[in-house]
């Protein structure tokens, strides 16, 4: 890994002013810090992706396939054929610039590539000269004229550009909203990614979460035993700080719904505390209202590192939901708190997956409510579930448990732009906190910034890139951090969870992480608890220290 | 020297004098009068259906609308049914605002980076006004222009007309769209060589239609103002094409060769370029679908069955380990031959 500068170094190297070399005759630079290592051959065999091998980004041979360049454009005229979006988003940009400056990892890096306009004229320029008559025409009369209307030919330089920039896009959607024709980014980069891995071309961040999600239901490859060892562990956490025993069931048959969250939550903390969250509202719901619901092993992964890999790959990982929901004979399914895994899905699920007719038009047992706008896909998102809950007063919470907490609110990527989930996490966090404040309003809902580690990046040898993506969503937090003293960024993502400590700590190290569940478990009061002297995390909870317990 | 720019507009004069000159040539009032008038909207009409049907060709797989705003969800959450649609009439809307008034251009910011570390984001307006004040005054020149292939010319020309020429100066009196036209088409492309990253964004095929458009707007404002064109006469010869008898009317002097000349080529033009976003917006699957993927099944043309790791072949190889941990499994082991797997339940 490469040494990472100095917050300060890095934020004064920022330079957005572009060279004088036109981007076309600027050859890529594949950097230590912002590139990713490359994918773990065990990994591609597993699923069966091509070209498994080792290599690496930093050598001057990649071992392509040879006839690399026809799997190539073979892929790109199937893709052209299968998505309206690539066919009218290589078509009709007018090169305006309204993107530009709303890419965190342009905001972040300067790099003009990172634009997303020139991130999409990347593969643009090669559709021009492969698969327009006007780029044949033109482009037939000399390399100057294929310059002029931005034609050029695929080569290894282009290829290794791609590979280079579509991994630094982390599928955000961010420009898509100030777009005036709605052009994706994020359609782009999944298109150029599925190109990609046509001829082996990945990362391992995204390739080994991929074989082990496909292997162990999860993409961390928590086998089952050790899934449920973790979860024992949690309850005797939970145990612990409550005095309740709370008691998950797994894989159980006739449970009324399946709970499926991002494996990064049973994983590695902060998201742990989100987990003991969802056991401890689970608890509270079953000893009062008699809620009957089961986690499962083998649908162990809401995250889907598929949708970072191909279509067809998405659609592999994500199958397990409504299988393991089927097998379960639930009625319906709730899913957890999490970014992508939302957008896959809100937007994809019940087309790849579906129809989900085995499943009944999900209801709360607890309050009635019908959750009409899940009907045909049979999945409530937990804040929507919890909001529900709330406003018909069925949680009983002690709020000043979090009083020692300012909390902000990071609305995570996909489900602001990819769905609209933008007021259900907020009313929850301002029924369980008494201290809530906004990030400014360019920053936030539907103008959200990226946590700088989307879509399969947050390795650990792209630090640099992780910070610089980072970087307006840490200014936003830094911020209401000087205004408000506001110490807590909550999210209601697992790839939040797993990057914002790191970006924190650089950016703003004063504050801390927490998922949604962490903030209503904290506030709920679980029937028959001991007095709480800590908060979930095993710190002290300000006020309550000294007294004793019972 | 960028060569986008200068290949462009060594184009444009080039297309200038081919007509200034041209129409001197025998035969050249037929050419540039007829013939090119004629191939031109040809090929636009025949490119714009052509492009429109090879997009129409590649399906909508998934339903993909970027949401701006609230999704329709709990009663009593209020959604954004404009900015984030669950039916067909607040994607109507969307769209209407979004081409008629280029609501996403409208929200644009321009980020800065200052020192201690800060970045501000400021609300970003001129982009969205010229683009606003290009379109508008095109449209506004080109519905008044009806009035040159339309006898009698229709009422609501004839306000438009008036309405346009409301400042009641000179004579002939000014028409502001014109006057607009050239402005926005001038500040659109001094914005592209101004801001540094949109300048290294642009290509020639940026510029052309800019420079195309200026030489459009420029030669009607000559023929307009100063050298007083005989509007008579054109229109007899624009009503000839309308009417399938064209002929020459003298005396129309070349300038406006020159400018039906580059009208023409920007309609040839436009089917292969990237002014199809005018085609092309109304496709966009991000802003022209609503956000109802969770109520209503979308279905996917194309959809395909994949390899999947079933739960049988899960439960094959973790089962020893599961029912260590007190997993339920559909399967135990029998205890004397543990390696053959049992017969179903």
């Amino acid at each position: 890994m490469s040494e990472l500068p100095e917050p300060n170094e890095l934020f004064t190297n920022i330079d957005s002013k572009p060279s004088q070399t036109g981007w076309m005759d600027t050859p890529v630079e594949i950097r230590k810090g912002v590139a990713c290592y490359a994918g773990n051959p065990k990994s591609l065999e597993y699923v069966n992706l091509p070209n498994a091998r080792l290599w690496s980004c930093f050598d001057e041979d990649w071992q392509l396939p040879e006839n690399w360049k026809e799997i190539i454009s073979k892929g790109f005229r199937e893709r052209l054929d299968r998505f309206r979006s690539v066919k009218v988003f290589m078509d009709i940009c007018v090169r305006c610039g309204a993107c530009a400056d709303k890419c965190h990892f342009f905001i972040g890096s300067g790099d003009p590539k990172n634009m997303p306009v020139l991130r999409a004229e990347l593969l643009r320029s090669v559709y021009r000269n492969d698969f327009t008559t006007a780029g044949k025409i033109i482009g037939s009369l000399g390399k100057n004229f294929k310059k002029v209307i931005g034609a050029r030919e695929l080569d290894l330089q282009v290829l290794k550009e791609w590979w280079y920039y579509l991994f630094q896009c982390s599928e955000c959607r961010r420009c898509s909203v100030f777009c005036p024709y709605g052009i994706d980014t994020a359609e782009i980069t999944i298109m150029g990614r599925e190109l990609l891995n046509l001829i082996g071309l990945n990362i391992d961040w995204i390739a080994t979460p991929v074989a082990n999600c496909y292997r162990t239901g999860n993409h961390l490859g928590i086998q089952p035993h050790a899934y449920k060892d973790m979860m024992d562990f949690f309850a005797d956490d939970i145990e612990e700080i409550t005095g309740v025993k709370v008691e998950p069931s797994f894989n159980r048959k006739g449970a009324e719904i399946l709970f499926i969250t991002p494996s990064g939550d049973v994983f590695a903390d902060p998201g742990t505390f989100t987990c003991m969250g969802y056991m401890m509202l689970f608890h509270y719901l079953q000893e009062k209202y008699g809620f009957d619901i089961t986690w499962s092993t083998y649908a162990s992964e809401g995250g889907n590192f598929g949708f970072f890999t191909s279509h067809e790959m998405m659609k592999r990982l994500n199958s397990k939901m409504y299988a393991e929901a089927k097998r379960l004979g639930v009625k319906w399914i709730l899913g957890g708190e999490c970014g992508h895994m939302w957008r896959v899905i809100h937007q994809y699920m019940d087309t790849m997956n579906g129809p989900a007719d085995f499943l009944e038009e999900p209801v709360s047992p607890i309050t009635g409510t019908k959750f009409e706008n899940a009907k045909s896909t049979k999945m409530v998102h937990i804040a929507e579930f919890t909001a529900d809950l709330i406003k018909h007063n069925k949680l009983e919470l002690d709020v000043s448990r979090n009083d020692h907490l300012k909390v902000t609110f990071h609305d995570s990527c996909n489900p602001a732009r990819g769905m609209g989930l933008l007021e259900e996490p907020r009313y929850v966090i301002k029924n369980v906190c008494n201290n809530f404040y906004e990030m400014p309003a360019n920053t936030i809902r539907e103008q959200t910034f990226c946590c700088g580690s989307g879509s399969g990046l947050n390795a650990g040898e792209n630090m640099e890139l992780r910070m610089q993506g980072g970087l307006p969503r840490a200014n936003a937090v830094k911020y209401v951090h000087e205004k408000h003293g506001v110490n807590m960024l909550s999210c209601i993502c697992a790839i939040d969870r797993a990057v914002f400590p790191a970006s924190m700590e650089y950016w703003v190290p004063e504050v801390d992480v927490t998922g949604l569940h962490e903030l209503v478990a904290n506030a709920l009061i679980l029937p028959g608890e001991k007095k709480r002297t800590t908060d979930l995390r095993s710190e002290p909870l300000p006020g309550m220290e000294d007294d004793d317990a019972e | 020297m960028n060569i986008g720019y200068m290949y462009s507009l060594i184009a444009v004069i080039v297309l200038f004098l081919l007509a200034y000159i041209g129409v001197y040539f025998p035969g050249g009032e037929v050419f540039f009068g007829i013939i090119i008038p004629y191939l031109a909207i040809t090929i636009f009409v025949l490119g714009f259906i052509n492009r429109v049907i090879d997009w129409a060709r590649s399906p909508v797989p998934f339903r993909i609308p970027t949401t701006c705003g609230q999704q329709k969800t709990l009663p009593w959450i209020k959604p954004a049914s404009i900015d984030n649609p669950s039916t067909t009439g607040g994607v109507i809307v969307r769209m209407i605002l979004e081409v008629v008034f280029l609501r996403s251009l409208f929200r644009n910011t321009k980020c800065e980076l200052k020192t201690g570390t800060k970045i501000s984001y400021e609300w970003e307006k001129w982009l969205w006004l010229f683009s606003l004040a290009f379109h508008w005054s095109f449209f506004t020149v080109l519905f008044r222009h009806l009035r040159f292939f339309t006898e009698p010319v229709p009422g609501c020309v004839e306000l438009v007309a008036k309405l346009d020429g409301f400042l009641q100066i000179g004579l002939p009196e000014l028409r502001i769209s014109g006057v607009a036209l050239l402005a926005a088409v001038t500040l659109l492309f001094l914005r592209r060589i101004w801001i540094p990253q949109v300048k290294y964004i642009s290509l020639g095929s940026d510029y052309f239609p800019l420079f195309l458009i200026f030489g459009i707007a420029f030669t009607g404002i000559l023929m307009r103002y100063f050298t007083k064109v005989d509007i008579v006469g054109v229109k007899a010869f624009t009503m000839g094409l309308v009417i399938f008898k064209p002929h020459i009317t003298k005396g129309v002097g070349s300038i406006f060769y020159v400018h039906l000349f580059f009208v023409s080529v920007l309609l040839a033009y436009f089917p292969f370029s990237k002014l199809m976003h005018l085609g092309g917006i109304f496709m966009s699957p991000t802003r022209n679908l609503a956000n109802n993927s969770r109520v209503k099944r979308h279905v996917n043309p194309w959809n395909y069955p994949v390899k999947v790791h079933s739960y049988g072949a899960y439960e094959d190889e973790f089962r020893e380990k599961m029912i260590e941990a007190g997993l339920p499994v559909e399967k135990m082991i029998a205890p004397e031959t543990p390696e053959e797997p049992e017969e179903k339940e």
